[in-house]
């Protein structure tokens, strides 16, 4: 596991309270869930489209669901988890605003993150060299890369605004760590804590 | 093979059936806490013997394998109605000295665990580490999971449904009249004569159709002959696939009671895993972990219906894990695509713990 995902996993699990619910959407092999089960005693689910990724979610003793989450959540009632969590997976839907609208249906809280794609290495392989960024946050070539968004984050600021979704707290990252100045050209991955206003 | 003789079962319907037998055979150890139990159910035609040479799981339970004999105590009897042991229409109705035919009372999938429960009791298991099957396995794997939540730990229903669908019903249903328009059926008396075995057989070929995919019968017959001499007889079986179904018909006749076969199909059509409540109601109290598992090209099963099951586990509150395997065999995947389903039910079971 790359150390920003590390890094993002440890403070979403700082944003998690004791003991909640929480639904992991495109969950992945599971490492989130199973690392907030065993900090912070979640009872947790989650949902993933990759076969393979499901048997490790299996090993790893999780509750899990092999789908697609595009599709929406209609087996779940109104704010039926603590927390909704869209680690990574958000830019990757087919329908993100469908998405992160039945993440706060289903979820008093949403935890989002994703790569920023105006970081300034991005700035400079598109702007100066003409070229589709490659970096830490965003390591896919143009032709394999899972992620169908392409998004800043002051794009997800003006988004939440827009929807009137309450972001309650934000947290930037990049290869080094925390990013306190000029977050939406100095931060690869953000997170994001919402909820409905 | 061994037996379990009781005295009674008092059956959905209000009627009773007695005296009752059910065949079982266990592979691996009781442990001395007797926690290590897994009950494995059988579908529409299997039997007890579902380990070992000739086992109709033989490829999932055994040491080192999905299902380990070498840390588990697998058990698996004949169902209620069947005809490999246990009481069924063939058997000896006391009242008369003659087998039951029809007189047989209509059973359901809920009866047929009734009477496995009465088996577990004998045994001494409190509680089951897990229950498991597939198709009509799975039905009983979900009646265990809905009327005795408190005797087992986990679950793990495969390749099946909460309730039949018309088109299943409707499959089921073409068995049925092949057996019962064979002249030799005789209102279901015909155990002292010539058995209905060309309806037996037919049903058992329908039946065959919706277990393959239209790939897998692509792969295995295509549109090959078996004989070219044949061709000069009017309509006799000269595409492979005819052969084989016809081959695969005469060999159930030969361990199979037409009987039971409607009997059974029947207690499947009945099926209802939610028992008239709302899905978000069916499975509350439910607190085994559960596995559901499904096969992409299982059309006579398809993955809606394993995902309606998991949907009532989610909203009755009930861990479950969900996934659809690739494949390629249809419906008969979970008998012979073997290699992911025991990966998945080998994780599984490993973190399975009593409370």
């Amino acid at each position: 596991m790359s150390n920003l995902i590390e890094k993002e996993h440890s403070i979403i699990a700082g944003m998690v309270g004791q003991g909640a619910t929480v639904l992991d959407l495109g969950c992945g092999h599971g490492d989130l869930l199973a690392l907030l089960a065993e900090q912070k005693q979640i009872k947790g689910q989650g949902i993933e489209i990759d076969q393979q990724a499901i048997y490790d979610c299996v090993a790893k003793g999780l509750s899990v669901f092999h789908g697609d989450i595009d599709s929406g959540l209609p087996e779940f009632g109104d704010r039926a988890f603590d927390y909704v969590i869209l680690s990574q997976s958000m830019q990757q839907v087919k329908k993100p605003d469908t998405v992160l609208t039945e993440a706060l249906r289903v979820g008093k809280k949403a935890i989002v993150s994703f790569p920023n794609f105006a970081h300034l290495s991005a700035r400079l392989q598109l702007g100066i060299f003409g070229k589709v960024p490659v970096n830490p946050s965003l390591p896919f070539e143009w032709y394999n890369t899972p992620n169908t968004h392409f998004l800043s984050f002051n794009d997800f600021i003006n988004y939440c605004r827009k929807r009137g979704i309450k972001i309650e707290k934000q947290v930037y990252l990049n290869d080094r760590g925390r990013v306190r100045i000029l977050p939406n050209i100095l931060g690869m991955v953000g997170i994001f804590l919402i909820s409905k206003r | 093979m061994e037996y379990f003789n009781f005295e009674e079962l008092k059956l959905e319907s209000g009627e009773k059936l007695s005296p009752v037998v059910l065949a079982y055979e266990t592979y691996g150890k009781l442990n001395a806490d007797k926690s290590n139990a897994i009950l494995i159910l059988h579908a529409l035609s299997g039997d007890t013997h579902a380990a070992g040479p000739g086992g109709w799981w033989e490829k999932m339970i055994g040491a080192g394998k999905a299902f380990d004999t070498g840390k588990y105590f697998i058990i698996c009897s004949n169902v209620l109605g069947g005809c490999r042991g246990s009481t069924g229409p063939s058997s000896i109705n006391p009242k008369t000295g003659k087998p039951y035919g029809l007189d047989f009372p209509i059973i359901t999938i809920t009866d047929i665990v009734n009477a496995q429960k009465k088996l577990i009791d004998h045994l001494g298991i409190e509680k089951l580490l897990s229950a498991a099957g597939g198709s009509m396995g799975g039905m009983q794997v979900l009646e265990w999971l809905v009327t005795h939540p408190e005797r087992l730990l986990s679950a793990i229903p495969i390749a099946t449904a909460g309730r039949h669908s018309p088109q299943q019903i409707a499959f089921n249903e073409v068995g049925r009249q092949a057996i019962m328009a064979d002249v030799n059926w005789n209102e279901g008396d015909y155990y002292s004569g010539p058995a209905p075995e060309r309806g037996l057989a037919v049903a058992r070929m329908v039946g065959h159709i919706t277990y393959m995919s239209d790939r897998s019968m692509e792969d295995k017959f295509g549109r090959k002959f078996r004989d070219k001499k044949q061709l000069l007889k009017k309509f006799a079986a000269e595409f492979e696939v005819e052969g084989y179904l016809q081959y695969r018909g005469d060999s159930f006749v030969k361990r199979f009671d037409a009987n039971s076969y409607l009997y059974i199909t029947k207690a499947m059509d009945y099926f209802d895993a939610f028992h008239g409540k709302s899905i978000a109601e069916a499975f509350k109290g439910v607190k085994a972990k559960v596995m559901v598992l499904a096969f992409k090209s299982d059309w006579l099963y398809p993955t809606h219906q394993s995902q309606e099951i998991v949907k009532a586990c989610k909203m009755g509150g009930v861990k479950t894990a969900y996934c659809e395997i690739d494949s390629k065999y249809g419906h008969d995947s979970f008998l012979v695509e073997t290699e992911e389903e025991t990966h998945l039910i080998r994780n599984f079971l490993k973190n399975v713990k009593p409370d």
